[in-house]
């Protein structure tokens, strides 16, 4: 069955069981490898993607939640590297392995669509489902103060 | 883009206002084989320059988020001269001319030191030669800066990429000069990350990315049991979803093969399996317990013997006798175990995120009976590795399902087969006994390490023949035990020797994350026995070592022991000798909330030698912190059944954003080589926290992870 929505401002659709997660059908369908597998179950965060501008973890997503709806990915954020937050994460050094950044960074640009300036709390609690093992967590709510300053 | 000076910039311009450019935005990373036209001058292994003034460090460790890409890049740049924003990487493929591509120990930046610096430092002096006979000058009138070669008295100046042609033609120096420390540009500062920017717009290639044409998807159905294998499968309802291709046997179980990740995932919960436990089937953490119990109670190897430890604490009239226990842990390295294989009659190509892709290259070349050229091995970024990507039984599984299948597979892991088909941290158990005098000195220290040795595991007879044949240094359990650094007179080791059916590996410091806990928690039992400070106690300890006395003290005042905390706070410290030498000494300063232990604030101090990458150094060592206090926190695998209980982080629990304390790292200046810091930063927290809970609760923690 084809489903089709938009993806980082594309229209795109794909011939995939209606059940499949949207994480699976990201990378393995699309090739956008940028979104990444962490835990398949909404347990770190790593597979962070906006679904029309919400964060969701797209591991427990069926690709038919996304039917006629825009995705936007890592990928998508900016056509450079450019969103605030990608400038800030640069800045303040922010990855280490870097493999949960993409989903960090998704989750935070969320944050900052409804809250452009958000306490260290607001942080904490947005970011509380996103996963670092490298322990990041200190300069990801730098980076995102950061962002928020500069305007995201 | 970030338009901040860096202080190499200051430093290489001289302070004076020449346009900086900003974050470079040029191809950072090569891969082997591009821009072969650019390869002018490779005098070595490691450093390229090209017609183009661009330089390739060739980087032969894995950078797992240790930032080695970065730092072994720094290290050649700085001897060669380079312009840091005309410097590239390439991630080397495995091959012996590197020597060990291993990467563990905390061992890259030290081991690398020196080779990349006379690597740098043979095509620098090239290059000034080449200048120098253009010019018809001494090569000591000439100088090297940032990519070009001057010639100070003429003023004329060549670019590297003018010069690389006519300094490939001249012999390579053996033993070329190098910097004195005084003369580093790079070195010591905070060049921006080589691949930073890859990382915050997903171009970043981990293992689980990598794509190749014709291939297909792979997951393994395995037994649930240590030491069980498959007893058959049926592949019928599997092979009825949809994008599943065949189901293969292979010699760990079953594999499926399909057209995507997730139609393989789906394709192993439809396969109906038999399986032989063995005889670890009804095994139980209770029972792994009770074993390192059973062997406390006797003596073990006698590994270090000074004075009469077991006489002077039968005559004391103030000794303990404590026993610490640290459980089995898991890696969970956020990218979850994968490997891409394409195995062909005579060869195999591999892309793997591992650490050791030269000991994967001999292993799989023994497997499939083919010589090591035949076996490429290329290394991705690591989504995490903490020891956990030393292990090769992934990489040779993916050979033989591709060897089976007849293409190119990628074979992933779910989080769940990556935490239940682990290569664990050993549970260990600590028995010590102590004793103080009437002054309150420490005069007796005994401490039996009980638990199994992966080296043993990994080389059947290894320890055992250290321990027959008392070459102790080389066991691997009694680190961070035997060579304690505390001054006691009498002080005696032991090992007693376990085995297990749990598959044991290197986790992130390893032993030291267990002895460091014993050490450091019973130094406190100890002050407490005595009614004095336990930083008082460790420095009397350590009163004949100034560089610990130094780590030590710049810790404890930097977090300002001793001074007043709000109410309901306490501090906690700790000290450890890394075997890498890096010392690092944490204070911890923790509350309750909730009736758990909440840590606020961790103050490290670190002698590690000289600092490469100020910046990243202190990253190694916060992410030591967090990594540790995941474990000391919640960390515990158990077993049940044979099978290991927890199988994500629903129930492996790790630090969160809200949980993580702010963490300041000093550094002790250092013109010695530099030492290693991927792993030194995380053995003292875990019992840095104890101490302080302790303080908070007035009982003592003595078993991880800390329960209060």
């Amino acid at each position: 069955m084809a489903i089709a929505f938009s993806i980082n401002g594309k229209s795109t659709s794909v011939d995939v069981p209606a059940d499949t997660p949207l994480l699976w059908v990201i990378r393995d369908t699309l090739g956008l490898t940028g979104t990444k597998f962490g835990c398949g179950m909404a347990q770190c965060g790593a597979c962070t993607v906006h679904l029309e501008g919400e964060a969701v973890r797209s591991c427990s997503v069926p690709v038919s939640v996304a039917a006629g709806k825009k995705v936007t990915t890592i990928e998508g954020l900016s056509a450079d590297g450019s969103h605030p937050l990608q400038k800030a994460w640069v800045e303040a050094e922010a990855p280490q392995c870097g493999y949960c950044q993409s989903g960090q960074i998704m989750q935070a640009a969320a944050l900052l669509a409804k809250t452009p300036k958000p306490s260290d709390a607001d942080i904490d609690t947005a970011m509380a489902g996103n996963i670092c093992r490298c322990g990041t967590y200190n300069r990801i709510r730098a980076a995102i103060h950061l962002a928020a300053e500069k305007g995201a | 883009m970030a338009t901040t000076l860096s202080r190499r910039e200051f430093v290489a311009t001289g302070g004076l206002a020449l346009a900086v450019t900003a974050l470079p935005t040029t191809k950072r990373i090569r891969r082997p084989g591009d821009d072969a036209a650019a390869r002018a001058l490779a005098p070595n292994a490691f450093v390229e320059v090209g017609t183009d003034g661009q330089a390739t460090i060739w980087i032969t460790r894995s950078d797992m988020g240790q930032g080695i890409r970065t730092a072994l890049a720094m290290i050649a740049a700085e001897e060669l001269e380079a312009d840091w924003n005309k410097v590239q990487i390439v991630q080397a493929d495995a091959h012996p001319k590197y020597g060990s591509m291993a990467t563990g120990g905390s061992s890259t930046v030290s081991d690398l030191w020196m080779p990349l610096r006379k690597a740098g430092a043979q095509a620098r002096e090239m290059l000034i030669g080449a200048a120098a006979e253009r010019w018809g000058v001494p090569a000591s009138e000439c100088r090297a800066r940032a990519s070009a070669v001057e010639h100070p008295a003429s003023g004329r100046r060549f670019s590297y990429g003018d010069l690389v042609q006519r300094a490939a033609i001249r012999p390579v120096p053996e033993e070329p000069t190098l910097k004195t420390p005084a003369e580093f540009r790079i070195i010591g500062t905070d060049a921006p990350g080589i691949d930073t920017r890859d990382k915050v717009t997903g171009k970043a290639e981990y293992g689980l990315d990598v794509t190749v044409p014709g291939m297909r998807y792979a997951v393994i159905a395995r037994c649930p049991v240590f030491g069980g294998k498959m007893a058959g499968h049926d592949p019928a309802k599997a092979l009825a979803v949809p994008g599943v291709l065949s189901v293969l046997e292979v010699p760990s179980g079953a594999a499926v093969i399909a057209t995507s990740t997730w139609a393989a995932m789906q394709g192993r919960r439809a396969l109906e399996c038999r399986w032989d436990e063995g005889r670890a089937a009804r095994l139980s953490s209770a029972d792994l317990s009770r074993e390192l119990q059973a062997r406390a109670d006797f003596a073990g190897a006698l590994v270090r013997n000074d004075g009469d430890a077991l006489a002077t604490l039968d005559g004391s009239a103030k000794a303990i006798e404590i026993t610490y226990e640290a459980p089995l842990l898991a890696h969970a390295t956020m990218e979850p175990m994968n490997c891409v294989a394409d195995v062909r009659p005579g060869k195999c190509e591999i892309w793997a995120p591992h650490q050791a892709p030269d000991w994967a290259q001999r292993e799989l070349a023994q497997l499939l009976g083919l010589e090591a050229e035949q076996v490429t091995v290329h290394t991705t970024l690591l989504g995490g590795g903490f020891g956990r990507r030393f292990i090769t039984a992934e990489l040779l599984e993916a050979a033989q399902v591709s060897q089976a299948a007849g293409v190119p597979v990628k074979l992933v892991f779910t989080r769940e087969d990556d935490m239940q088909r682990d290569w664990y941290r050993p549970m260990s158990l600590h028995r010590m006994r102590g004793s103080v005098d009437a002054k309150g000195a420490v005069t007796a220290w005994m401490h039996r390490v009980v638990g199994p040795s992966i080296g043993e595991q990994f080389w059947p007879g290894s320890t055992t023949q250290m321990i027959s044949s008392n070459k102790f240094d080389g066991i691997d359990a009694i680190d961070g035990a035997a060579d304690v650094r505390y001054g006691v007179p009498n002080l005696r080791v032991e090992y007693g020797m376990t085995q297990t059916v749990v598959p044991l590996g290197w986790w992130r410091s390893v032993y030291a994350s267990q002895t460091c806990f014993a050490n450091e928690c019973f130094v406190d039992e100890l002050a407490a026995l005595a009614g004095r400070d336990p930083v008082e106690v460790r420095r009397e300890l350590l009163a004949h070592s100034p560089r610990h006395l130094a780590v030590l003290n710049l810790a404890a005042e930097k977090a300002g022991w001793g001074t007043p905390l709000p109410a309901g706070r306490a501090r906690g410290i700790a000290i450890h000798h890394f075997f890498s030498d890096t010392v690092v000494a944490e204070v911890a300063e923790v509350s309750l909330v909730d009736g758990k232990p909440r840590v606020h604030k961790v103050t490290c101090a670190v002698d590690c030698g000289v600092v490469v990458h100020p910046r990243n150094a202190k990253y190694q060592v916060e992410g030591g912190v967090m990594y540790g206090l995941s474990a000391a926190l919640y960390g515990e695998i158990t077993v049940e059944n044979g099978r290991v209980k927890q199988s994500n982080f629903h129930d492996y629990p790790v630090i969160r954003m809200p949980e993580a304390p702010v963490v300041e790292v000093h550094f002790i200046p250092s013109a010695e080589p530099p030492k290693g810091l991927g792993e030194p930063g995380l053995p003292p927290i875990a019992p840095a926290v104890a101490n302080a809970v302790a303080v908070l609760t007035g009982k003592r923690v003595r078993r991880l992870p800390i329960v209060v």
